[in-house]
């Protein structure tokens, strides 16, 4: 018997697992991250959308490794080839549905998660450094999706890059030279579309893997948040040091997440297969026309995951002939996410125990954030003007305004309202 | 309060409805094969003198029903191979001198314009002497392109009370018959937009029933795996 305990020790599966192990810390890395990574029983619906990002990260990679070995990254090709991929490569259309579907969904996705973490208070000690990294995974995401969106060379690719790289120009003294060599030449151009495909294929999916391994090594130190805000850690099992409200990883939120991937996918399929263009959204017929860059068109807008910063760009008004307020708006729109976990001053993480106060601020920032983004799709006088007791200013502008001026309230006095609102107790352990 | 998040709600509403200027439908049947191909016809024998097509190979037309000999005999010239795209042979230099314009790509046209667009354009042609070519358009003012099809239309001025179109010579084709060819036309320039797009459609049902199967079955699994937690 003894003789046998030893041959099947070394022999079969187990003797492989033993000897990598002996030689790299496999077992001890799938125990540290799956079946002793203890997650809070009591995950949500909003618990889902981070394992989704990583599955639409996973698919943008593979779509787009295929999709660069039909691309020719050419001003006088790019166009063409996106076509030839259309209509000549097998699956091609499939593929390249999935990246175009892909890439508005990541956003989706992020967003989503983003709002679990503003709404349970995942940002909150001792995960911000969690919470920094994703600010830079958002980020590297907006640029990743910037640079790819030139590469199709169609009109709006190209009057959007001209647009976004012009944003630069308008930064005191150094703006005019800094874009230039952002573009490699006085406008968008092959240089600018070559460099443009190197950032998209290469150099940000580089940073963004890093940035998501260290977003999850950080997630997995700590250990998750969960609806109640409260921290399994501290009420652990006596013997087996297990906390007593932690469940492993792996199987239980693996076989749940399963669930959440396949109705991910069939909203993903029923977009990518039926309506990839989801009216417009998510592919702009404009971008049907080739890059003409001596025929701009009448009305530029980003994709619609930009719309919300695009419109505090537009809403913000010049001082003098200088631009350059509106960008710095629209950047610090973005880079503000980045302070949240020293703005909340509250005494509780979820919104289950905070009170009306809190709640009321981000409803309106949720509110005014939609609107953002919808009067971003459209030109800025869309509404039609005001009267003359207004000085005829455009409707849409000045609703921009209001929401743009309660965009940037909700984290300038988040400090002040989340201090004074009024909290309910938090229970010892999750609650459901 | 809660009248104004209502109004706010409606607005996406009532800003499309303003910019609806194009109030015809086009008849865009990708399933009819036999309109799809007087639609390749009509393309072939007069959008293509000028308009290139450059993405679209003769070859793809077996996907509306054509057989490649049916391709080679009718719709290519004597230098052609049915794998060719469809190319034209003005010359863009000319052709700019000629037209003010060179005359676009129409490969993904109905992408760009939308296949309504484009059914209400080529109906739209109108006498305008003011013009260089003696033609304007009523969706596309000042429009470069004179009317190729004004013999089988007719000539149309424009009624600047009513805003209205009023047919004054007619053509060879009565205007429901002219309505039907352009109406062709425009489904065949919708297919030629998306020759794959009922493939992927027909791709797509199946992932979609692949993915219920496993939806009820990642139910069952974590449901197995979850009964022990309360």
């Amino acid at each position: 018997m003894a003789d046998k305990k030893v041959t099947t020790a070394s022999s079969g599966l187990a003797g492989v697992v033993d000897w990598v192990d002996a030689r790299f810390p496999l077992t001890s890395n799938i125990k540290n991250h799956l079946t002793e990574y203890y997650a809070p029983k009591n995950f949500n619906f909003w618990y889902f959308f981070g394992s989704l990002a990583l599955l639409v990260l996973v698919m943008q990679i593979v779509t787009g490794i295929f999709l660069t070995m039909h691309y020719k990254p050419d001003a006088q090709q790019a166009f063409a080839s996106v076509e030839y991929i259309m209509r000549d490569v097998f699956g091609g259309n499939i593929i390249r549905y999935m990246h175009s579907t892909g890439a508005s969904m990541f956003f989706v996705v992020v967003y989503l998660h983003m709002f679990r973490g503003l709404i349970y208070g995942s940002y909150r000690t001792p995960r911000e450094l969690i919470w920094l990294f994703g600010v830079g995974i958002f980020l590297v995401l907006m640029g990743e999706a910037f640079f790819g969106y030139l590469l199709p060379w169609g009109q709006m690719s190209y009057w959007g890059a001209q647009v976004i790289v012009n944003l630069f120009s308008t930064i005191p003294f150094i703006g005019p030279d800094l874009s230039e060599w952002l573009r490699g030449d006085y406008l968008v151009s092959d240089a600018t579309l070559n460099r443009f495909f190197a950032f998209h294929v290469i150099a940000l999916p580089l940073v963004l893997l890093g940035l998501v391994a260290v977003h999850l090594i950080a997630l997995h130190e700590v250990g998750s948040n969960n609806p109640d805000g409260v921290e399994i850690k501290n009420h652990k099992d006596k013997k087996t040091g297990i906390p007593l409200d932690g469940i492993p990883f792996h199987p239980y939120y693996t076989v749940k997440d399963l669930v959440g991937v396949v109705v991910f996918l069939m909203v993903f399929a029923a977009i990518a297969f039926f309506a990839p263009e989801m009216g417009g959204y998510f592919l702009e017929a404009n971008n049907f026309v080739p890059a003409d860059p001596l025929k701009t068109p009448a009305h530029i807008a980003p994709v619609w995951y930009f719309t919300p910063y695009y419109s505090i760009l537009r809403a913000v008004p010049p001082i003098g002939i200088s631009q350059f307020p509106g960008v710095a708006a629209m950047g610090l729109s973005v880079v503000v996410f980045a302070f949240l976990p020293w703005l909340d001053k509250s005494p509780v993480k979820s919104i289950r125990y905070r009170g009306t106060l809190y709640k009321g601020w981000l409803t309106a920032f949720v509110v005014s954030f939609i609107i953002l983004g919808y009067l971003g799709t459209l030109p800025a006088d869309t509404w039609g003007q005001f009267g003359a007791w207004l000085g005829k200013a455009d409707r849409a502008t000045v609703v921009a305004r209001i929401c743009t001026v309660i965009y940037f309230l909700f984290f300038i006095l988040m400090p002040w309202y989340t201090k004074r609102d009024k909290t309910k107790p938090v229970p010892e352990r999750v609650a459901h | 309060m809660r009248h104004i998040l209502l109004g706010l709600l409606l607005l996406p509403v009532l800003a499309f409805a303003s910019e609806a200027e194009i109030t015809v439908k086009a008849p865009v049947d990708l399933g009819d094969q036999a309109s799809l191909q007087r639609g390749a016809r009509t393309f072939v024998n007069y959008c293509l003198n000028c308009h290139s097509a450059n993405y679209m190979r003769y070859n793809r037309l077996q996907d509306i029903g054509l057989s490649e000999k049916q391709i080679k005999d009718n719709l290519l010239f004597a230098t052609e191979k049915v794998g060719d795209t469809m190319q034209v042979a003005i010359d863009p230099i000319d052709a700019k001198k000629w037209f003010g314009a060179t005359p676009p790509d129409l490969s993904v046209e109905v992408r760009a314009r939308g296949a309504d667009w484009l059914y209400a354009y080529l109906r739209g042609f109108y006498k305008d002497d003011t013009r260089p070519t003696g033609w304007n358009n009523t969706v596309y003012d000042k429009v470069a392109m004179p009317h190729v099809l004004y013999e089988l239309q007719g000539v149309q001025v424009l009624n600047h009370e009513t805003h209205a179109l009023e047919l004054v010579k007619p053509g060879k084709l009565s205007p429901t018959e002219y309505d039907e060819m352009v109406g062709d036309l425009t489904n065949f320039m919708a297919f030629m937009a998306e020759p794959a797009k009922q493939s992927r459609q027909i791709i797509g049902i199946f992932v979609l029933l692949f993915l219920g199967v496993m939806l009820v079955l990642a139910k069952k699994i974590k449901a197995e795996y979850w009964k022990d937690i309360k």
